[in-house]
């Protein structure tokens, strides 16, 4: 059975979902940057590498973002 | 508020203390009308707290997704142009300049390896000699020596390389300055090829 949230529980969880989206949205940032750096400094080990670790922080996202749509569904 | 307004606030079920449950009221819309079939700026800006739906929350969170997305493009974007760069082929040996032309302490500007390409060549000493792209890896602006702090200086925002090793010294730029390889030959020098790093 879905359990159904009050306003004030679906508003913390909210709240902590933001928090996460920023962090990980601030760490693929930083992974583009560094990934730049390395790329201008013609070191390509780390390309792919990070390609993958953005695209697993994406499919995270995209997972929240479903959850609070999901949350929010009458 | 009237009456018959104060009687079309309906209760919504309530599962949260007896304190919120005053927050959980649904306002009836003046149409009569279910919430559903109300028109769409009226679903975007709700007057009760349940029904908001935390809109500016969930756009907001939906707006960070989007800009991870727009950073895995930039990923891979990284990757196609590593990738074009990998097949492009070696540079071409090509003659810059005559030892005899260049005394201790003199500098040639010269272009390679494409003809957008400006790089620097220094004779630091009788029998050494050092070569560099000339734009700065901050924002390629073009670095100029100096030779009194054996140092490459970068006008724009007052970058230093090394004139030796091409190594950042001070100022805002990380990398150090691509290193153009030379071969001398009997009185000429030419350059070989190009040499990036990160450190």
């Amino acid at each position: 059975m879905k359990r159904r949230f009050n306003r004030a529980q679906r508003t913390t969880i909210i709240y902590a979902m933001l928090c996460i989206v920023l962090l990980i949205v601030i760490l693929q940032l930083w992974l583009l940057t560094a990934t730049m750096n390395a790329f201008l400094g013609d070191d390509d080990s780390v390309i792919w590498p990070a390609v993958g670790a953005s695209v697993v922080c994406l499919l995270l996202n995209l997972g929240l973002l479903r959850y609070l749509y999901q949350m929010e569904r009458p | 508020m009237s009456t018959d307004s104060k009687n079309e606030m309906i209760m919504k079920k309530s599962d949260g203390p007896a304190a919120a449950s005053t927050s959980e009221q649904i306002t009836k819309a003046p149409d009569g009308r279910p919430p559903e079939e109300q028109p769409t700026w009226r679903q975007d800006f709700p007057i009760d707290w349940p029904q908001d739906h935390h809109v500016a929350r969930r756009d907001f969170t939906k707006f960070l997704v989007l800009t991870s997305f727009a950073f895995v493009v930039g990923q891979f974007w990284i990757a196609v142009q590593n990738f074009i760069r990998r097949r492009r082929s070696k540079p071409q040996m090509v003659k810059i300049a005559s030892l005899a032309a260049l005394p201790v302490g003199g500098a040639v500007v010269f272009k390679y390896p494409d003809a957008h390409d400006d790089c620097i060549l220094i004779r630091t000493g009788e029998d050494t000699l050092a070569a560099f792209s000339q734009k700065c890896t901050h924002l390629a602006c073009a670095v100029v020596p100096r030779p009194e702090l054996n140092a490459f200086h970068c006008p724009c925002h007052a970058g230093y390389f090394d004139m030796s090793t091409g190594r950042a010294i001070a100022g805002p730029p990380k990398r150090p300055l691509p290193r153009i390889t030379l071969k001398v030959n009997g009185d000429l020098i030419y350059a070989t090829g190009v040499e990036v790093s990160t450190l």
